[in-house]
This record gives structure tokens, C-alpha cells and sequence, in this order.
């Protein structure tokens, strides 16, 4: 690898440390849904998506079935099959680089990669590698102090985890809403989850959704 | 076999099969447009009921709660632009304070 770009360095860095450090968030609130240290441990290491961590002990904490939780947190992977379409021709590995160059295609090492277009590809690699790999060390780094400190902490409540974790996820998403599709369709969404919540198994009110983002979908293109 | 493990090993195989898929698909079918938007607005739709589920639930009841309270702060910090940490823990303390003398 060629010289690494100051800014390129910056700023995968300081991605990789504030979204790492939100790995304490997801190790307290494994623990708090019933999984163990290790399990939550395992997690962040093998699944290594943060919305299909939180989804997977979210669903099961609120009484949600396996087939469920594995559901749901699938369907928010989804979108890391097209980050790999789109990293794929730029990277261009193969074999074991390419397992490795799988498992760290997250928003994060997307986001920071398509921000260095215009450096050119080789900073848009490196800004994929730099924040992929720094991601993945502090994440699982924070995950296990966080799922160490629960075991002290309590009732999440009283720390307010209950509230943390559903602000991160608004906080993850408020960037991407800027059209007014997307913000209708987020609180479509929001609406349906909950007026479903009574009525059907945990979980599914989640996945029901999907649907919605269907719909809107085609109607954006109808609208062109 | 526990419901935990289940979830743990079920989540982490299909994460990383969704990975991989995507950087072995032949680039002549990368190009879309229908498909891409809809898969673009999918994890919009997702988050969102999440978030949802996550502050306005329990179980399966609908209830209103001090989350309320921390999700307001967190989209006040977001219209004031602060950055995601500020969000989560202003979110977190304000939830917090009303557990403990509310």
C-alpha cells in the first residue's frame, strides 16, 4: 500500500473511535436482553454490523422468537450486499483478502471510502481499509468493556440505556434524511411498527415495514 | 440448544453471507435503478421502526415513558447538529434523571 493520505488517516480514524465506542452501548444492552458476556463478545466479532447487533438482542430482550430476531437482523444486513457491490470493482481482491474485505463492508468503511472520491481510489482504499479494520479493533475492544460494566450496571434504565439505544439509531439515520420520500417513509414506518406492536409476534412488526420501503419505492419511480 | 445461541450463530453466518455475496456478484448486474432505490429506502424503513419499537414499546404494549423524554432530547441535539455522541448521551442522561425522580 502506497503512502497513506493525512486526511484519509484522519478521518477514518475518528470514525473508527466514535463508533467504536459505542460498542459499550451494544455489550450492556446484550447482556441486558440475556446474552452472555461471550455471546455478546461473538457478536461483535462475527456478525460486525451495529443495527443487526442491536436488532438480534433488541428482538429477543422484548420477547421476540429466534427465527425472528435472526430475521430481522438479516434484512438490516441486506444493505451490506449492495456496499459490496459498490466496493467490490474498487478493491478488487480476491480469496482470503476478499473474506476479510467482506466482513469489514459496513456504513462506516462505505461512508468513509465514498468520501474520498475526490482523492482518488487509491485514498478511497485506503479510507476503506484504515476505517474498516479501526472500526472492527475498537468495536469489539468497547463491546467487551461494555458488556463487563452491565454486570455491575443493573437495570439499564437507570442509566438510561433504554433511551440510548433507539437515540444512536435515529442518530445513525437522521443524515439520510434529507428528501422528503425518505422522511415520509421514516415515519410511515415508525406508525405502522407500532400500530402492528399489539397484534403480532416481536419482531415482525420491524420486517412488516420492508414492505412499506417497497412501495415507496415504486412510487418514487412512477414520480420521475 | 439455547434461544441466545441460535440467534448468535443464525445472525453471524447470514451477516456474513450477505457480506461476501456482495463483492462476488458479476458486475453486469449491478445496475438497477428500481432495485437499488428500493434497497436503498429498506434500511430506512427498518431503522425507523426500531426506533419506534425501542422507545414506545414494552412487550407487546404500546407505553409512553421517560424514553420519550430521551428521544426528544436526541432529536433536539440532532436539529441543533451535535455530534453522535452528544446525541446518544444527552438522550441517555435525560432518560436517566427521569428514571431516578420522576
Amino acid at each position: 500500500m502506497s503512502r497513506v493520505n493525512r486526511a484519509t488517516a484522519a478521518q477514518s480514524l475518528s470514525v473508527s473511535f466514535t463508533v467504536g465506542a459505542y460498542g459499550v452501548a451494544f455489550g450492556a444492552a446484550g447482556v441486558a436482553a440475556g446474552f452472555s458476556i461471550w455471546q455478546s463478545c461473538l457478536l461483535s466479532l462475527l456478525t460486525f454490523s451495529g443495527a443487526s447487533q442491536f436488532a438480534v438482542v433488541g428482538v429477543l430482550g422484548s420477547g421476540g422468537s429466534a427465527l425472528s430476531a435472526i430475521a430481522t437482523a438479516s434484512l438490516l444486513g441486506v444493505r451490506n450486499s449492495l456496499y459490496g457491490l459498490r466496493m467490490a470493482p474498487l478493491l478488487n481482491v480476491k480469496g482470503f483478502k476478499r473474506v476479510i474485505a467482506a466482513q469489514v463492508t459496513i456504513d462506516e468503511s462505505t461512508g468513509v471510502a465514498l468520501s474520498q472520491e475526490p482523492l482518488g481510489p487509491v485514498a478511497m482504499r485506503q479510507g476503506f481499509w484504515l476505517t474498516g479494520i479501526g472500526v472492527y479493533i475498537f468495536w469489539n475492544i468497547f463491546t467487551l468493556a461494555g458488556a463487563l460494566g452491565a454486570q455491575a450496571m443493573g437495570d439499564p434504565s437507570s442509566w438510561g440505556l433504554d433511551a440510548a439505544v433507539p437515540a444512536a439509531f435515529l442518530g445513525l439515520l437522521w443524515p439520510r434524511l434529507e428528501k422528503n420520500l425518505d422522511r415520509a417513509l421514516a415515519i410511515a414506518a415508525l406508525f405502522l411498527a407500532l400500530v402492528l406492536t399489539p397484534f403480532v409476534p416481536a419482531g415482525v412488526p420491524i420486517i412488516s415495514t420492508a414492505l412499506l420501503a417497497v412501495l415507496f419505492g415504486v412510487k418514487a419511480n412512477l414520480w420521475r | 440448544m439455547e434461544i441466545t445461541w441460535i440467534a448468535v450463530i443464525g445472525t453471524s453466518a447470514i451477516a456474513f453471507i450477505l457480506k461476501y455475496f456482495g463483492h462476488s456478484v458479476p458486475k453486469k448486474y449491478l445496475s438497477h435503478p428500481r432495485i437499488l432505490k428500493i434497497n436503498s429506502l429498506i434500511p430506512i424503513a427498518l431503522l425507523s421502526a426500531l426506533v419506534g419499537v425501542q422507545t414506545f414499546t414494552e412487550k407487546s404494549a404500546l407505553v409512553i415513558d421517560q424514553r420519550m423524554a430521551g428521544l426528544g432530547i436526541a432529536v433536539i441535539a440532532l436539529i441543533l447538529k451535535a455530534p453522535f455522541p452528544v446525541v446518544v448521551i444527552s438522550a441517555a442522561a435525560t432518560s436517566a434523571a427521569l428514571f431516578h425522580f420522576a
